[in-house]
């Protein structure tokens, strides 16, 4: 007992020394709150990732590491509509940290900002991985980061008021270049309006909606399902009827079921970055729709890469 | 208290409580969570169970033969308030015929104290090791590791306090103390004295690059124990039951290292976890119901391991392998009733060997085949098992 307690105390003593702390400590759940965070807060705030471009999101453990960050968070800034509710409300029960619950100005959730679709008239878990406040994965509609960059604006200047002319300055810059991208990229990707297009999983509705693009069909049979070989007979049916201009999926989602769908029917697969990482020219949000118009426009045009 | 109309007032609500979450989100409503847990199981013993060199209690056993319901569990939580957390678990088991309703957890915990404080208060798992404070049908295993089963009755669950505190650091860190009542097994016999348990443990924990994660913890365990009592043993129309009284203490370390690519779960990943735990005892054993009694002085050393790994080859699918030994040295001045109570090893050392596979077509359910080479006591034997787990409503957590 008293080797214990004096390994205890050692330890306490070697781990409890407080690191620097940097003016506000940012957890983001996904990479592209993180890019818009860093945007609007400047060097203000220090943000943090819990998730990679290369990690589903849904699929996200509360490891310790996480737990950690959230204890000294100062804000937390999460897509929200349930996309993280098998490990982001644990997280905050863990976390012993009370500025950030939920219903407190240290969470921001950024799917509630804004309008969202897919809303199930009923649930029921048959129907797979649906989720009750709509399609949670809003940051790939620029009009809707549009509203959430002003929204999180508002939000870091009561969390930090200090720093209030300081984020009103980088969030009028950053409002007006994204102002000027949107214009840019309506341009560019106008001749995807009405393209069909197949997808893995229903991370694409935003961005399909913005432009335009029909949804040809999903590789999961239900959100959130393996593709079995039954379902992709299906959609080559499905395919040949009408067919579609591409298959597309994320870093995160296996090409497997992709690249067989491709073969059954020719449609070219392209792996789009979904979000900030995960391309490597994706370093932020404009080159992140900067990239994802890019190869979209260049397969629906027939240039293959 | 009527265990049939607590049962279809549950059940009642639970029906409610589905068709308003349907109709609209509610967040007046607690989220409700159904486990179902259903198995077959086959082997060959038809002997006693015994685990040489330690009492056993709670709910230790070898598991059931043919069709039989495992733990079916039903759990409401929700906050409180913008302070607290509340959750309550009942099981629901058969047991020789009768259903019975048991309250496995009932517990509250503060959400919003700061300085990285947190008290939890009620009746709860404890979290001493890394097993002890997850649901059973959380586990990679159908069943708990041959420690566990041999120290803990399969798991510590206790009424009392919790409190931890979590380091401002970037290296997990977290420390908690219990102090609990200490009525149900291994403790036994609360007494109105306020004897009861008291556990300190510690965890650290961390991420070594983007593909791995890890965990390790140290804990104490001490209880100054009124009357632990294990199974009867019947001498013609006497019935005595072999009683602890003394001072029991448990040391333990856990590890847990994770991998998956690129720290991607959802294709494949790997799962290494190991735990030892070592218990010193002292006190005296009574053959509680003999005349006239008899009774030992009692020494106990006792230690145990498993290491156990889980591979997620493919979406779905999962391999496991589990290694468990027991060791036990326990002295006394009357070997025969230590004998009865079943702390005479004859030096046989109990392992066993455990392979598993398991599909989960979605999130929400599991099928688990189960195969062990069981030495744990002297008739060596092959257990069988399938298993389902369904979980119904709420969505679960994904701890690590």
């Amino acid at each position: 007992m008293k080797k214990f307690i004096k390994l205890l105390l050692t330890s306490i003593t070697f781990f409890a020394v407080m690191p620097v702390m940097a003016a506000l400590n940012v957890f983001t759940c996904e990479p592209e709150w993180a890019s818009l965070a860093d945007e609007l807060g400047g060097e203000r705030v220090k943000t943090v990732s819990a998730t990679t471009a290369f990690q589903d999101p849904h699929h996200i453990e509360a490891r310790p590491s996480l737990i950690a960050k959230v204890r000294r968070a100062d804000l937390l800034v999460c897509s929200g509509s349930e996309l993280e509710v098998g490990w982001l409300p644990l997280l905050q029960r863990r976390a012993s940290n009370a500025k950030v619950l939920p219903n407190s100005p240290g969470y921001f959730e950024a799917s509630a900002m804004v309008e969202r679709l897919d809303i199930p008239k009923h649930l029921d878990r048959s129907m797979g991985d649906v989720h009750a406040a709509g399609n949670p994965h809003v940051h790939l509609d620029p009009r809707r980061i549009q509203i959430i960059a002003k929204a999180l604006n508002t939000r870091l200047a009561e969390i930090d008021p200090a720093g209030k002319d300081y984020y009103q300055q980088r969030y009028k810059s950053f409002n007006q270049r994204w102002q000027q991208a949107i214009k840019k990229w309506q341009q560019q990707a106008s001749q995807l309006k009405g393209a069909r297009i197949v997808v893995h999983h229903r991370d694409w509705v935003y961005l399909f909606d913005w432009l335009g693009i029909e949804i040809a069909g999903a590789l999961e049979p239900k959100p959130g399902l393996p593709t079995t070989a039954t379902h992709l007979t299906s959609l080559k049916q499905t395919l040949t009827a009408t067919p579609a201009k591409m298959i597309v999926h994320t870093t995160y989602q296996n090409p497997r079921g992709a690249k067989r769908l491709s073969q059954l029917t020719g449609i070219p697969v392209v792996q789009l970055p979904y979000t900030v990482g995960g391309a490597e020219n994706v370093k932020d949000l404009f080159s992140l729709f900067d990239v994802t118009l890019k190869k979209l426009t260049s397969i629906n045009s027939g240039m293959n890469k | 208290m009527n265990k049939k109309s607590i049962l279809i007032g549950v059940m009642t609500f639970v029906c409610l409580n589905t068709i308003s979450y349907a109709a609209k989100q509610n967040g007046f409503n607690p989220d409700v969570s159904l486990v179902l847990d259903g198995r077959y199981g086959s082997y060959s013993n038809t002997s006693d169970y015994a685990l040489p060199g330690f009492m056993l209690g709670g709910e230790a056993g070898r598991g059931e033969k043919r069709f039989h319901l495992g733990h079916n569990e039903l759990s409401l939580s929700a906050k409180v308030d913008d302070m607290f957390y509340g959750k309550l678990t009942t099981a629901i088991a058969d047991h020789e015929g009768e259903t019975e309703v048991e309250l496995e957890e009932a517990y509250i915990e503060t959400l919003a104290l700061d300085h990285g404080l947190s008290v939890k208060a009620g009746r709860f798992f404890s979290d001493i090791g890394y097993l002890n404070n997850q649901h059973g049908h959380a586990w990679d295993f159908m069943d708990a590791p041959l420690v566990y089963r041999g120290m803990f009755g399969n798991q510590l669950i206790d009424d009392g306090v919790q409190i931890n505190w979590l380091a401002p650091t970037d290296t997990y860190f977290k420390l908690g103390v219990e102090s609990t009542r200490g009525n149900r097994f291994p403790t036994g016999g609360a007494t109105s004295e306020g004897k009861g348990n008291q556990a300190v443990f510690a965890k650290f924990g961390g991420d070594a690059g983007i593909s791995h994660a890890w965990q390790f913890g140290f804990s104490h365990w001490r209880a100054d124990i009124e009357a632990r009592s294990a199974g009867t043993h019947a001498h013609g129309t006497v019935t005595e039951v072999p009683t602890f009284k003394g001072i029991s203490e448990v040391n333990g370390i856990d590890f847990v290292w994770k991998w998956s690519p690129n720290g991607n779960k959802r294709e494949r990943n790997l799962k290494i976890q190991a735990e030892y735990f070592e218990r010193t005892e002292d006190g005296s054993i009574d053959m509680v119901g003999s005349s006239p009694l008899e009774t030992s002085s009692y020494q106990g050393k006792q230690s145990g391991w498993y290491l156990q790994t889980i591979y997620q080859f493919m979406p779905r699918w999962r391999v496991g392998y589990r290694y468990d030994q027991l060791e036990a040295n326990n002295t006394g001045s009357n070997v025969a009733v230590l004998g009865e109570a079943g702390l005479v090893t004859n030096s046989h050392i109990p392992t066993r060997s455990t392979l598993m596979l398991d599909y989960s077509y979605s999130e929400y359910s599991r099928i688990r085949f189960q195969y062990a080479k069981d030495d744990s006591y002297n008739d060596s034997d092959e257990l069988f098992f399938v298993q389902y787990i369904m979980t119904l409503g709420a969505h679960g957590a994904h701890s690590f």
